[in-house]
């Protein structure tokens, strides 16, 4: 996409939108016409509020269309709120796609179980819209979608939408339910020993706090889901984004560059480790 | 047609128990139904059922003051609701509350209590699954209290 991987591209906000009270998704254009943007699902870009900071969020988008890069963030630092502030015309610094990506292709012929926690849900995002594209190709497609309450569930009118379709299972649960919720209440792990997929042919994609991948990738080892057929993509400290700077070191890995999705089993020991 | 021992053989929570023992767990099950919003049982009740639901969803509440009932735990199909008929003093410590029409089937407890003080095997085998349940909700609880999805500084 372009020849020094640090240099940001000016990008226009096209358009902002609300999702809960403390996320939001920005889609953005390219203030000069330079092609395309294509992007595996499950990759990042850094964006660069200016005069503030620069940190990396994973593109939420259709992987289809590259005209407009998607991106969908969480109030929680000094960026992220600078970022919340802008509007409509706002121009951002942008660099990417960088790391590694969702298994979509690999996972043609399986059942596929996507298991999204808490804003987890975006970088998830692109991997539904590709295989919803070419469902033909998947067995079962099965979404378990975690939330803290029903006021933080991103996406809500997709989630109907996906729901609405006879191809897709989607199940959702809040950890706590408020005002008239009719729908689960337990954590997001409860809901894999009853979903629908046959763990001897499922790929696993699971985004969301580590402690929650933890212990969904332990529930879907005990379904009998492989550790070879389970992938998670997780998050550490990036900076340079391109395996430079040391900041996102991961023991051995570089969540930057051989990430930030890894299969379990390249992972599992590391994540007991508290130091990393 | 199905019968209540086909269904309970076939069920997950009560695989691999002898013929024996099925026969005389059926002996103390029937079949049950709730419309939405029917409570199953109340918190402070004698607790003298389990229950194995088919088809519905169930609301474990809790009546907090000022907040009304609140729902810790929603329960689906095939999982199993209710310890505490194996538990002295056998009350409930939760209301249960059917969300959607709710079919189920009931298993006596004070039934099952005597079963198991007559036979030892089938009382370490219902408690062996039921631990097994109770284990699975306490770490659900425990990530549950962590708030993992909660901005923490």
């Amino acid at each position: 996409m372009m020849s020094d991987p640090m240099i940001p591209r000016q990008y226009r906000i096209s358009r902002v939108r609300r999702e809960t009270a403390d996320t939001f998704t920005l889609e953005l254009t390219p203030v000069q016409d330079e092609g395309t943007f294509s992007f595996a699902p499950g990759q990042f870009n850094m964006l660069y509020v200016f005069g503030v900071g620069e940190i990396p969020i994973s593109i939420s988008g259709d992987p289809a269309n590259p005209r407009t890069v998607v991106h969908t963030t969480r109030v929680v630092g000094t960026v992220t709120r600078a970022m919340g502030t802008l509007k409509r015309g706002d121009v951002l610094g942008v660099r990417g796609p960088f790391g590694s990506h969702w298994p979509v292709e690999e996972a043609e012929g399986n059942d596929v179980v996507i298991v999204a926690g808490g804003i987890g849900l975006a970088p998830l995002r692109p991997a539904l819209f590709y295989i919803l594209s070419r469902r033909e190709k998947y067995g079962r497609v099965v979404l378990l979608y975690g939330a803290r309450t029903p006021e933080d569930i991103l996406y809500r009118r997709e989630l109907g939408r996906w729901r609405a379709q006879f191809d897709l299972d989607v199940y959702v649960t809040v950890d706590r339910a408020t005002g008239g919720w009719r729908g689960n209440v337990g954590v997001v792990t409860t809901l894999i020993p009853r979903a629908p997929f046959d763990p001897l042919n499922t790929v696993a994609m699971v985004c969301g706090p580590e402690v929650m991948m933890r212990f969904t990738a332990l529930e879907l080892r005990k379904r009998g889901v492989g550790a070879d057929n389970i992938f998670l993509s997780m998050e550490r400290n990036m900076k340079c984004a391109v395996g430079f700077c040391g900041h996102c070191q991961f023991g051995p890995t570089f969540v930057c560059k051989d990430g930030p999705v890894f299969p379990y089993r390249r992972v599992k020991d590391l994540l007991a480790i508290w130091e990393l | 047609m199905e019968t209540l021992e086909r269904i309970l053989a076939e069920h997950p929570f009560f695989a691999g128990l002898d013929a024996r023992h099925i026969q005389l767990i059926v002996g103390c099950a029937t079949n049950v139904r709730f419309d939405a919003g029917q409570f199953i049982f109340r918190e402070g009740e004698e607790a003298n059922e389990f229950y194995v639901i088919r088809h519905g969803k169930v609301a474990l509440e809790i009546f907090v003051p000022g907040r009304g009932p609140v729902t810790i735990q929603t329960l689906g199909e095939g999982e199993i609701l209710g310890w505490s008929w194996l538990i002295p003093p056998y009350h409930w410590h939760f209301n249960a509350r059917a969300i959607e029409l709710t079919r189920a089937i009931a298993l006596d407890g004070k039934c099952l209590r005597a079963k198991c003080e007559d036979d030892h095997d089938l009382g370490y085998e219902l408690l062996k699954r039921f631990a097994h349940i109770v284990e699975q909700r306490l770490q659900a609880t425990r990530l549950q209290l962590l708030d993992v999805y909660g901005v923490h500084s």
